[in-house]
């Protein structure tokens, strides 16, 4: 074992499944983080399949990570964290989006730019405010532990209200993501869409990245849409799919993370990228039987909802 | 603050006499200086975010260095170039997807996670608490004369590198088709770039962390392509402003010692960007 914990204190795993959920779950603090984990792979899913079918997964890093100097400076000023969250989070979004930039390689420049200046932001806040550093790792790399009941019901509130707008526009969303010009010569707001997604992907990732930190909305946002979009390209189908792979992903992780010394961070990517792989793998062999050639490139939703050309 | 004025007070001119501060510009401007050059062709190829990537990866090699008791700048280096080349080989013609990075980088950091706890429940992390900090924010003040020379020895030798494959590299970054049909190794470039994006990450992670290095690579390159359309004047101008930004956050931070120097490289760094927009707010669109 790499980790020495504490033997005699670590929890002990029967290999009695029913035995051992009763266990994990006797802990309200475990209770709540199941149900804290279940909103967030949600909410993380259903907005991170639109991500990666936009291809922002760099933009969601961002808004993940802008997180920490939004509560750095939100503690340095004397508020709740949560304000520090959904104003960095949100400001961060608008810059990223109402910057004018030639091509996207300018694009990703300012994303860029604005990543490194947040977090500078952020480690000046901790530096002026003195002795806040071991908390600087917790909003990194988050813990799904020491969640209150009262943060899972808030959670819960503004999830559904995030995803009832992401409903909204899901269908004018999808078609100007598949087809940006066809849709804007149909009369779709492509440019105003893309700037309410980016604050609907910034108000997510402030809400899950206050109880889990930067890395794992950072994964939960990416890892099962992309294993989701690998495996079918159709819409509904790969929602539902993104969904049941974030949450079983999740809930995994929690279990396994509870019998182990091994940080939640860890478990929970090793897992997704696991079933990542898989995924790809199994794309892959069932490419290669229809037809020889091309393996590798993903089945591509765009095709799918336009017609295959 | 009294040390603010103080710092004031005595001026610039004894500025060098200070070790840290010289061991600081000797490893610090050469650094911006190829973090300029790198992040022009980042830009423009638009491999941000495989500079993004890799800065993390920077972070879990470092740390996983640190967990298994060698010296960190081996595991930067390796795990960085390795996840470079790794990416290129990945993509097609040396440029990889979205998707692939995010997801492969996500793992990483969870990698880097656990290196950082196997660390800091060992006794040597135990000892130095300020490791995962350090790495990801920099500390270019705690370098030591010898550390400072080989990293500025070494970001020279890297910078000389691009230049030497700056005209084949730009042509293939701008058209990969005709370049390809003109017999240029275009997919070797692309790895070969990879690589070098992934040692410049390692160099600049020494000086301004982990996180922060993004700001370097992105901002200047991003600065001189808003000003200029001309690709070998954009490349000159890239290192000159993220030198520019270097010089002057260390003059901040050594000024302002509440400051640190991280912040200050990146705030003129940042400040230079939005600058650019002022000066030339509107751009025809190609």
């Amino acid at each position: 074992m790499l980790l020495s914990s504490s033997a005699d204190l670590a929890p002990q795993l029967s290999w009695n499944v029913v035995q051992d959920v009763r266990q994990v779950l006797e802990f309200p603090f475990m209770v709540n983080a199941f149900r804290a984990g279940a909103v967030v792979s949600v909410l993380a899913g259903l907005v991170g399949w639109f991500m990666v079918l936009r291809r922002q997964s760099f933009a969601g890093h961002t808004l993940a990570l802008v997180g920490f100097p939004g509560a750095a400076g939100a503690v340095l000023v004397g508020v709740s964290a949560s304000y520090g969250f959904f104003a960095f989070a949100v400001a961060a979004a608008l810059v990223i989006a109402v910057v004018p930039a030639r091509g996207s390689g300018q694009s990703s420049a300012v994303t860029g730019t604005v990543q490194a200046l947040a977090l500078a932001c952020g480690y000046l806040f901790v530096n002026l405010y003195g002795g806040f550093l071991g908390d600087a790792n917790a909003l990194l790399f988050g813990s799904f532990l020491g969640i209150t009941s009262q943060q899972v019901v808030v959670l819960l509130v503004l999830a559904v209200a995030t995803l009832a707008v992401l409903v909204a526009i899901a269908r004018p969303l999808l078609f100007a993501t598949v087809d940006p010009d066809v849709a804007a010569a149909r009369g779709v707001p492509v440019r105003a869409l893309s700037v309410v997604f980016l604050v609907l992907l910034a108000v997510a990732a402030a809400e899950v990245s206050q109880i889990t930190g930067a890395l794992l909305v950072f994964a939960l946002l990416v890892v099962p849409a992309a294993t989701a979009q690998a495996w079918t390209p159709r819409p509904v189908a790969g929602a539902v799919l993104t969904v049941t792979l974030g949450l079983t992903v999740t809930w995994a992780s929690l279990f396994v993370a509870y019998y182990s010394p091994y940080p939640i961070g860890f478990v929970l990517t090793s897992t997704a990228f696991a079933t990542y792989l898989v995924a790809g793998g199994w794309h892959r062999l069932r490419r290669g039987a229809h037809r020889s050639g091309r393996a590798g490139s993903r089945p591509d939703p765009r095709a799918v909802v336009l017609g295959a050309p | 603050m009294t040390a603010a004025v103080l710092g004031a007070a005595t001026g610039l001119s004894d500025l060098f006499a200070q070790p840290f501060m010289r061991n600081a510009f000797v490893a610090g401007v050469p650094i911006a200086v190829l973090s300029g050059l790198v992040g022009y062709f980042m830009v423009l190829r638009n491999q941000v975010f495989t500079g993004d990537a890799l800065s993390h990866v920077a972070f879990t090699g470092a740390l996983a260095a640190l967990a298994f008791g060698v010296d960190a700048r081996l595991g930067l280096f390796v795990a960085t170039i390795a996840v470079g080349a790794g990416l290129g080989l990945l993509g097609e013609r040396g440029r990889a997807d979205d998707v692939v990075i995010g997801t492969v980088f996500a793992w990483v950091l969870g990698l880097g996670v656990l290196a950082l706890s196997v660390y800091s429940s060992s006794a040597r992390g135990s000892a130095n608490g300020a490791a995962g900090p350090t790495v990801l924010f920099g500390s270019i003040f705690g370098m030591s004369a010898g550390q400072a020379r080989t990293a500025g020895l070494l970001a020279t030798g890297l910078a000389v590198a691009l230049l030497a494959v700056a005209r084949p590299l730009l042509f293939a970054s701008l058209d990969q088709a005709v370049a390809a049909a003109r017999g240029i190794p275009v997919r070797a470039l692309g790895v070969g770039f990879l690589a070098l994006v992934g040692a410049t990450a390692a160099e600049a992670t020494q000086a301004v962390g982990a996180l922060l290095l993004l700001g370097l690579l992105a901002a200047p390159a991003g600065t001189a392509q808003r000003l200029t359309d001309r690709p070998y004047v954009a490349l000159a101008l890239a290192p000159v402003l993220s030198a520019a930004a270097v010089a002057a956050g260390l003059l901040g931070s050594y000024l302002f010692p509440k400051v640190p120097p991280s912040f200050g490289i990146l705030v003129v760094a940042s400040a230079l960007y939005a600058l650019a927009f002022a000066v030339r707010p509107s751009l025809r669109r190609v």
